[in-house]
């Protein structure tokens, strides 16, 4: 029984967004006994609604509303409206997520510190360290269900695994296996196992990857304390004269403007969206938009150092069968500054379906060198490469009053060019993936550009002062204590990690401190 | 492929006597482009047939496949039958026309080497009727689920169960 708040209570949490940050949150929230209402600017889908066609579910949930792009990244050129490949759904991007479960490394939280001065990088050591997300962690690993954790056995190797494992042990790679992944290996919470189907970017069919939308949404709308509400578009967040949040307007269904009241209101709405929330809603009393006294909202846009490796073979692999994503090396995931760059980067596998990959192994690219590639296609095997890319001030989100979207508001521009470590571990990765596969009789390699950004991080940065960022350790900004940050735009740094587990980990966390502040009235 | 139809109700023979060979593998008559085997043909509505034929042409060159029969790259171009697009592809056909004459070739469709024809369309590839078709046929061509199984891909999975049973790790070459 999902809870029905009126828009008057002025008593509740308003999450924006339900996703691996604003889903996780606001199922806390709800098992505490907090009320919250969970704006939602996409509909409801469940795995009966998902498809098994990559350009038919691209459409069905991507978030394509209006956006620009500048700078000298790839993607602006390729797909200049789509700089990130996000869900607009219930659920968020946990629908569309590969399922790659990693915690971060100690040393990632303290990149200033450990790789020291890196020119035009704006490094900052995070406010809170490994040792205490460590707890955190346990509970997201549960919660997610993550295979090699709790006992939780790996997923088995497909085909393009077990190319990419055998040229990972050629290569000398020590550590190589099917990942930590929050798809289930065997049937728990009531959720089934695996059933290799290959779609996991289009919404796993079976339920065995770990979605928001169908765990901990309707595990917190049955505690009766939880309302979501669907197609409905966060517009603007108030405030009453003493700088405190008093509420959320948005546009619902039908497009008429609501004003939902708030005790507490939480922005989870991916690192493009909020930002722009915050920047939107600016007022006298806050020129620069909510929260942003240090300058720093919309800045420090990281969407790690991405790039892929096909190769062909002279045999059939058939690297679709299966799940997408369960594989990985982590050997060059240490920080070790002789390869040239600081950080690391993790291998992971990846397949695309053919629709898929004539758009993405060479955006723009056309004739027989192009062709003759896809020729093979049933004899390719693929990884994704993600590594830690450097924070850049101007590497940020602007509103572009160029360009409007539905609602008649200015659209983000996402401006983005690649830092020079960016480049020399890009570079590092395409080489290590091509000898990678070159090592067990690869006919040729295809070392692919990065496709609009699926990690969208630090535009809302966590910092110990108030002058470094916009969040404090606890994603509570630094300017207005009822206002939080609660997804991906929190991260001070990238990390090389996938970014979902220690999303979910920030929110589990932050949920105690919300529901602990606002026993004690401090909030 | 249901726009694309064999013969519509006349037989092969009938279909040849109408219609011209215009270039390797297709033909034109009046309303329709085929096949020059008329193994298929494809009316048109707005866009004249000689035009839809260059079209088709310059679609193979774009992504060429050699195990891709013609037909499927007029299912990928046929959206372009349309009174929108018309003019424009009666000028960039006219573009391509006019770049293979001076060549010394009477049109695109005359020009006999791909390499030659490749060449044409680098010179234009900056234009805009050029990007939009390209940009029309990753879909057109490469979402089209009858081209799949030419390249093996199987598509989806779901109903049949997943690939749990069906051979997801059967690779033994590795």
């Amino acid at each position: 029984m999902s809870a029905k708040f009126d828009l008057n209570n002025d008593g509740v949490v308003v999450v924006i967004g339900s996703g691996a940050g604003g889903g996780v949150l606001s199922n806390e929230l709800a098992q505490k006994g907090v009320k919250v209402v969970c704006l939602e600017a996409g509909g409801r889908h469940l795995p009966q609604d998902y498809q098994n066609d990559e350009w038919g579910s691209f459409g069905q949930i991507s978030w394509l509303d209006a956006r620009t792009t500048s700078g000298d990244w790839r993607v602006a050129k390729d797909f200049s409206g789509l700089p990130s490949w996000i869900v607009k759904a219930v659920g968020g991007s946990t629908v569309h997520w590969a399922g790659a479960s990693l915690r971060f490394q100690e040393h990632e939280f303290k990149t200033q510190t450990v790789y020291g001065d890196v020119q035009g990088a704006n490094l900052l050591d995070w406010p809170i360290g490994l040792s205490e997300l460590e707890p955190y962690y346990d509970k997201a690993e549960k919660k997610l269900g993550v295979t090699r954790t709790n006992g939780i056995p790996g997923l088995p190797g497909n085909n393009n695994f077990k190319v990419f494992e055998a040229g990972a042990k050629k290569l000398g790679y020590k550590n190589v296996h099917t990942g930590r992944m929050a798809i289930n290996s065997e049937p728990r919470d009531g959720r089934t196992s695996c059933q290799q189907v290959g779609f996991c970017f289009q919404g796993c069919k079976f339920g065995a990857k770990w979605s928001a939308a169908y765990t901990d949404i309707p595990q917190g709308e049955a505690t009766g304390n939880l309302e979501v509400r669907t197609n409905a578009q966060a517009l603007k967040i108030e405030h009453d004269k003493s700088g405190k949040v008093t509420g959320v307007l948005y546009a619902d269904k039908d497009g008429n403007q609501q004003l939902q009241k708030a005790r507490v209101v939480a922005v989870a709405g991916n690192s493009i969206e909020s930002p722009r929330l915050l920047l939107n809603s600016a007022t006298s009393m806050f020129p620069d938009g909510l929260a942003n006294s240090s300058g720093q909202v919309g800045r420090n846009y990281m969407r790690h150092v991405t790039a892929s490796v096909y190769a062909t073979f002279d045999k059939p692999v058939r690297f679709w069968r299966g799940t997408t994503m369960a594989g990985i090396v982590t050997d060059e995931a240490r920080h070790d500054p002789s390869r040239g760059f600081v950080g690391g980067y993790e291998l992971e596998t990846l397949a695309l379906g053919l629709p898929f990959m004539a758009a993405f192994l060479n955006p723009g690219a056309w004739g027989r060198e192009f062709t003759s590639a896809l020729d093979s296609y049933e004899n390719m095997a693929g990884m994704w490469i993600v590594g830690e890319d450097m924070p850049q001030e101007t590497n940020r989100i602007t509103l572009n009053h160029d360009v409007k979207d539905q609602f008649g508001l200015p659209a983000p521009n996402v401006h983005f060019d690649d830092h020079p470590n960016d480049i020399a571990m890009r570079n590092h990765a395409w080489k290590q993936g091509s000898d990678l596969y070159d090592a067990v009789g690869a006919t040729r390699v295809f070392p692919t550009p990065p496709y609009p950004s699926t990690h969208n991080l630090g535009t809302n940065r966590m910092s110990a002062k108030a002058r470094d960022g916009v969040v404090n350790k606890w994603g509570q900004t630094h300017d207005i204590p009822n206002l939080f940050v609660s997804d991906g735009s929190q991260f001070t740094t990238g990390a090389a990690e996938n970014p979902t587990l220690t999303i979910v980990t920030l929110a589990i966390r932050q949920a105690d401190y919300i529901a602990k502040e606002m026993a004690a009235r401090t909030i | 492929m249901e726009t694309i139809t064999s013969s519509k109700g006349i037989s092969r023979r009938e279909l040849l006597k109408r219609c011209m060979v215009v270039g390797a593998g297709l033909a034109v008559g009046t309303g329709f482009v085929a096949g020059s085997t008329a193994a298929w043909a494809m009316e048109t509505k707005h866009v004249a047939p000689r035009e839809m034929a260059t079209l088709i042409q310059m679609a193979r060159d774009i992504y060429p496949h050699n195990h891709v029969a013609d037909e499927y790259y007029a299912a990928a171009v046929k959206g372009f039958d349309s009174a929108d697009s018309k003019d424009k592809i009666a000028a960039g056909v006219s573009a391509l026309d006019a770049a293979a004459q001076g060549r010394g070739y009477a049109d695109y469709l005359s020009v006999p080497w791909e390499l030659e024809r490749v060449e044409i369309l680098r010179s234009m590839e900056q234009s805009s009727f050029f990007q939009t078709m390209r940009g029309n046929l990753i879909t057109g061509l490469y979402n089209n689920k009858d081209v799949w199984p030419l390249f093996g891909y199987e598509g989806e999975s779901y109903t049949k169960g997943g690939y749990i049973n069906r051979g997801f790790d059967d690779i033994t070459w590795i």
